[in-house]
């Protein structure tokens, strides 16, 4: 394989080997279909059963309160229209955040084009929703707040078990997409009074195209994927056996490396933050500064643009990601850093890096480097900062 | 979120190494156009002796095609008359560069803009009418 730094973790991780040996038998060997009735299927039935229980256990739930689905977007998706259609008859208001993934923004639009009205609720500058705000946008007819555990792009960690408190005063359910924090974070579904919850498989280490939905016992969601009995006919679909192995064996070894995977990415992000504000001047550092993921940075070099930068960390074998207008197909950078306040040329200019506990601090060195001689070179060539020279 | 590496071999040329990059002092024309907000700012210089095109040199804000696009017009427009400088359209940047992905075409009509922008401003400085130029439209982007 070609030598590359791969910073992107938040996008996607590498199945951690330990889970691809736990994988392995139930491709070719143990194939049967959990579903069937005959001894031999019983080891597929008995393996999805096992990992349903890991994973209630990560959570603090009970087993027959996680439901597997086809990944994240799917249980972002069904948390939100699952709620919205068993409810629709009691209030037909949701209340979310500006700053949430586009699986729960879209899916918010499309409810609002059924009739649904949606309160997209505020963020302060370092994308902490304003609880205040959120708590007064609540209506006797809101039937649900939902409100990301950890942003995708700047990190920020949000007051969950607050928001949580928030929507049980006033007799509204809370979903909270936990895409990022899943697998990184202490979850416990009780304490944190969260209602529902969504997870993706990989991306802490587990394989794509498997997630989780927590639904708290008692809650009854509409379906969203119709066709046969499996999740306690709640998700038809055959199960994923293993994609589901997968996902349990993932949540155990993270479960059991979290303090040390946390302690030492924050360790890489802080030398990173560090170092790139300090070596690099006109550069801001987007999210909250200490309540972010531990993997998570997030730039902003004014005068340059965010592509023209990943094509060259790219070059250079560095893999991030940017929240540039031009990485997104539209002409609007991302709608997280303008919700944060940020003015749209600058961020044009962001630069996302997520690490891994399996980075290197020689990797954060090369990274570092690359980035001052690639942000000096674009703005070399920058008009803007070519006339902020001038105008200084 | 990406889908930057769709680039020909030639645009990922002129974006790694791009000609023609700096200023021109005390130039002929200038030319700047498009805006911050949306991610693109093109400037380019001219150097226009006896109506032709000396020496030109850009500087750009802007994405991978951007880049390119301001490189390969200022090795387009060099040697060229004023009446050919005029002639070079984003669709003659573009072929040069082996096509553009779709999405960044607009990078190749920032291009024609700018020098467009760059032969009004020449043309305002000495007081000479260009047939078939027109004045540059500031903010192209709001199209």
């Amino acid at each position: 394989m070609e030598n590359i730094v791969y910073l992107d973790n938040a996008a996607t991780t590498p199945v951690n080997k330990e889970v691809f040996e736990a994988m392995k038998p139930y491709f070719s060997e143990i194939y049967g279909n959990a579903s069937s009735i005959y001894k031999f299927a019983g080891k597929a039935t008995n393996a999805v059963d096992e990992a349903r229980r890991k994973v209630a256990d990560f959570l603090g739930a009970e087993p027959a309160e996680v439901y597997f689905t086809g990944g994240g977007s799917e249980s972002d998706n069904w948390a939100l229209k699952g709620t919205a259609y068993a409810l629709k008859d009691k209030g037909k208001h949701i209340i979310t955040s500006k700053i949430e993934h586009h699986a729960i923004l879209h899916t918010c639009e499309f409810l609002e084009k059924q009739g649904f009205e949606v309160t997209y609720a505020d963020v302060d500058e370092n994308g902490v929703v304003k609880l205040d705000e959120l708590e007064k946008a609540i209506r006797d007819d809101t039937i649900l707040i939902s409100v990301m555990y950890a942003n995708n792009e700047i990190g920020t960690i949000q007051p969950v078990k607050e928001i949580g408190e928030i929507a049980h005063r006033h007799g509204v359910l809370f979903h909270t997409d936990a895409v990022q924090a899943y697998g990184h974070l202490p979850i416990n579904v009780n304490e944190q009074n969260i209602d529902m919850l969504s997870a993706s498989g990989h991306k802490f280490g587990g394989p794509k195209g498997i997630g989780i939905l927590y639904v708290r016992k008692g809650i009854n969601i509409t379906p969203l994927i119709h066709g046969g009995a499996q999740e306690r006919n709640k998700r038809a679909g055959t199960h994923n056996t293993p994609g589901i192995v997968g996902f349990a064996a993932a949540t155990t070894i993270a479960d059991n490396e979290m303090e040390y995977r946390i302690e030492y990415e924050t360790g890489l992000r802080d030398y990173l933050i560090d170092r790139v504000l300090e070596e690099i001047p006109y550069t801001r550092l987007n999210g909250h500064r200490t309540d972010r993921l531990a993997n998570n940075v997030n730039f902003s070099f004014r005068f340059i643009e965010g592509e023209s930068l990943l094509i060259m960390l790219d070059r250079s074998g560095i893999c991030g990601s940017s929240g540039s207008a031009c990485t997104s197909g539209s002409l609007d950078p991302s709608h997280v850093l303008l919700a944060i306040g940020l003015p749209h040329e600058i961020a044009h200019g962001s630069l996302r890096l997520t690490l891994s506990h399996e980075n290197t601090k020689d990797e954060i060195d090369y990274t570092i480097e690359e980035i001052k001689k690639t942000v000096e070179r674009l703005r070399s060539m920058s008009p803007l900062y070519e006339d902020f020279l001038k105008n200084r | 979120m990406s889908q930057v590496l769709e680039y020909s071999e030639k645009v990922m040329d002129h974006f790694a190494n791009p000609r023609n990059v700096g200023e021109i002092e005390d130039a002929a024309g200038v030319g700047t156009v498009g805006n911050a907000k949306c991610g693109d700012i093109m400037r380019i210089y001219l150097d226009i002796k006896d109506n032709v095109v000396q020496d030109a040199k850009f500087k750009t804000f802007g994405c991978g095609a951007a880049v390119a696009t301001s490189s390969m017009a200022t090795e387009l427009i060099k040697g060229k008359t004023v009446e050919e400088a005029l002639g070079i359209t984003n669709k003659a940047v573009m072929e040069a560069l082996d096509g553009l992905p779709p999405v960044k075409v607009h990078c190749s009509l920032l291009a024609e803009e700018a020098i467009h922008a760059a032969l009004w401003d020449y043309s305002q400085k000495n007081g000479i009418t260009i047939e078939g130029l027109k004045p540059p439209v500031a903010d192209i982007s709001e199209e």
